[in-house]
């Protein structure tokens, strides 16, 4: 294989790999960026995953060639209701914000297996049909393009593009509309957010349900376009990388898509890495690891300095210092 | 209603509502609870050979929540124990099969080799949290993933491509023909007597050494501690230390005793998670570390019998142990409902 072959084989594959991960991590984003530390991106994407193959399985056939969008948007919906748990544990009864999303991460899990045995009675649901899976397209004359055609445009995901654009919209309401600014403010300094006439539970409320809603998205993009059917061991860790990817991209919506690119490259040559030059001489584990090494050094300042939104983790009760 | 008795009732009330939300997911679900928690019920007491699997499935319950309730007390969230309990799983089966030694020396050292390797791990949480301020749960869920493709890989290696390693030789192994007899069979090993004796460990370092005084002081008020001439960053250190130790033990309960070798694993085996619900549970004091980890123990194990006895997924017990760990933590609005309750009374 040579290299740009290579390059053509690596670069489609980590897109369709990161695409999850971009979405469940910009949720991470608006979720700790409003204070609220959100571990159960795992669990929720878990939920996401199994909502997706269920409305796939048993829509299929009503909603035809849109059955991966009714299917990502009812795990939409369902991850955003899910992550009302989380919110309310942690910013109304003030639980601490680890352990609930501990506890959602366990519950998520739990309750998408027990279903699974409840409907299908068996412990993982049947392949879904693989014309109603994510598949990929390419896009007319983009793709006649020397060398960015076959890298970017032959191969492309519809899902991927949608997640570019969340994460280029995520900026921008972050960054450039007073929502962003509020959502901001209550994430650094909640008290004086609150004198100032916002309010913070609220914001944190509507942070952590986007959060849930970006997760199980993710979610069920990773089992329509990678995994194909749902058990337990679906979502393995993706939930948790997305929470590196949001580290690592410093908080950061387009710092995030771009550490999720960055996994998604470790991810593939992990996966298909041995049929490659070079790359089948280092040990897969090596390329497993790297995503969370990467994150330990980036938080322990050695790539940059990684800095949590100051409120981070503490629920805001209102007259105490 | 005073201090004291609410800190009690807290987990108790959440056990009950988790019992209850339970009973309510299993009638929405068109399955019957009273035959679903009377198959649990037999599948944890129904016979001697289900009381030994199930004091069995406490004992790496017991050191996984002693982990997590060592670093709580010291202030710090050990949610790696998943990852300490996997390397002290492989530490202790590879020193259990790669020599041959009398018993006596052979168990301790393996024993040693997990708690060392469970400890080292979390060293480096805590050394990272000590040097560079990284924040301990973000650093043990990347160590978590880090530890269970390395150990994964090395199993693989260890094996000559296998996905399991030898098994340990009967001079390091935990089994007892006598403990099988007495229970008809079962896979209940003396793990449960290591686990015991740290329950004590961690009593007495917390609670009768000046520097588990220390550790404690670290963990109610950093700069207090350092105001007071406490090394901070030793204390931290220290305590992921010491709470990883525990969590390699568990690991090699494992090893040693239910399994007797180490096996290439897909995901986490869950009971460092679980840790965290039986230290939260048990108020991060020893003792109820024991009866955390006994109710998490029996509940998990008693579930395995609910499909065959009552045809209910024993996922439902997972359900059920997530909601107690909800109420648990959300236990300040049980406490307000509480004061308010007992206020009514005095009021009358």
């Amino acid at each position: 294989m040579g290299f740009l072959e290579m390059l053509y084989f690596i670069i489609p594959s980590a897109i369709l790999y990161a695409t999850p991960l971009i979405f469940t991590a910009i949720g991470g984003v608006f979720s700790e960026r409003s204070g609220v530390v959100n571990i159960g991106l795992e669990g929720l994407m878990i939920v996401g995953a199994f909502v997706g193959i269920y409305v796939n399985l048993e829509y299929a056939s009503t909603f035809g060639s849109a059955t991966i969008w009714m299917a990502m948007l009812a795990a939409f919906i369902i991850g955003g209701i899910f992550s009302l748990l989380h919110a309310v544990a942690s910013i109304s009864f003030r639980a601490d914000q680890t352990v609930s999303g501990v506890a959602i991460n366990l519950l998520g899990l739990a309750v998408s297996v027990f279903l699974v045995k409840m409907i299908y009675d068996k412990g993982q649901t049947d392949m879904i049909d693989q014309t109603y899976a994510i598949n990929r397209f390419a896009i007319p004359y983009l793709e006649d393009i020397p060398f960015f055609g076959p890298l970017l445009f032959q191969n492309v995901y519809s899902t991927s593009i949608l997640a570019f654009a969340v994460a280029i919209g995520a900026w921008f309401i972050i960054y450039k509309t007073p929502f962003g600014l509020r959502l901001r403010a209550v994430g650094e300094h909640p008290m004086a957010a609150d004198t100032m006439g916002v309010k913070v539970n609220r914001m944190r409320y509507i942070a952590v349900v986007i959060s849930g809603a970006l997760g199980g998205l993710g979610g069920a993009v990773y089992a329509q376009s990678i995994a194909g059917n749902f058990s337990h061991a679906t979502i393995a860790g993706q939930g948790f990388m997305a929470i590196a990817a949001m580290i690592f991209g410093k908080w950061h919506p387009i710092g995030a898509l771009g550490a999720a690119l960055f996994f998604g490259v470790a991810q593939t040559l992990s996966v298909a890495g041995s049929g490659m030059p070079y790359i089948q001489d280092i040990p897969a584990v090596y390329l497993q690891i790297l995503p969370y090494v990467l994150t330990i050094f980036a938080l322990a300042g050695f790539i940059g300095k990684a800095n949590a939104p100051k409120a981070s983790g503490q629920p805001y009760i209102k007259g105490k210092r | 209603m005073s201090n004291r008795v609410i800190n009690i009732l807290v987990p108790i009330i959440s056990i009950i509502i988790g019992l209850i939300v339970g009973a309510i997911v299993m009638v929405v679900s068109g399955y019957d609870p009273v035959q679903g928690y009377s198959a649990l019920w037999t599948g944890i007491f129904g016979d001697s050979y289900s009381i030994g699997n199930t004091i069995r499935q406490i004992t790496p319950y017991i050191l996984a929540g002693l982990a997590v309730a060592f670093a709580f007390r010291t202030g710090l969230f050990n949610i790696g124990v998943e990852g300490q309990l996997i390397l002290g799983w492989l530490a202790a089966a590879w020193v259990g099969y790669a020599f041959d030694l009398p018993k006596v020396i052979h168990l301790p050292l393996a024993l040693l080799a997990a708690a060392a390797a469970g400890a080292f791990w979390a060293f480096i949480a805590g050394f990272l949290k000590a040097k560079f301020k990284v924040h301990e749960v973000i650093a043990t869920i990347m160590l978590n993933y880090t530890a269970l493709y390395i150990a994964n890989a090395v199993i693989k290696n260890l094996s000559d491509g296998g996905f399991k390693t030898e098994r340990v030789h009967v001079s390091a192994s935990l089994r007892s023909p006598f403990l099988r007899e007495l229970t008809d069979n079962s896979s209940l090993h003396y793990g449960i007597i290591v686990a015991l004796l740290m329950v004590m460990v961690m009593w007495f370092i917390l609670e009768k050494t000046t520097r588990g005084y220390e550790l404690k002081a670290v963990g109610f008020n950093k700069h207090a501690a350092d105001y007071a001439g406490m090394s901070v960053n030793k204390n931290i250190i220290l305590a992921m230390t010491i709470s990883g130790m525990f969590a390699g033990l568990a690991g090699a309960m494992e090893a040693l005793g239910t399994f007797g070798n180490a096996s290439i694993k897909p995901g986490f085996t869950g009971i460092g998670f679980d840790g965290i619900a039986v230290a939260l549970l048990g108020a991060n004091t020893p003792l109820g570390v024991v009866f955390g980890a006994s109710l998490f123990g029996s509940l998990k194990y008693g579930a395995l019998n609910m499909p065959n006895a009552a045809g209910i997924p024993e996922e439902i017990v997972s359900i059920i142990i997530a909601l107690i760990i909800f109420f648990v933590a959300s236990g300040y609005i049980i406490r307000v409902a509480l004061q308010k309750l007992s206020k009514k009374k005095e009021g009358q």
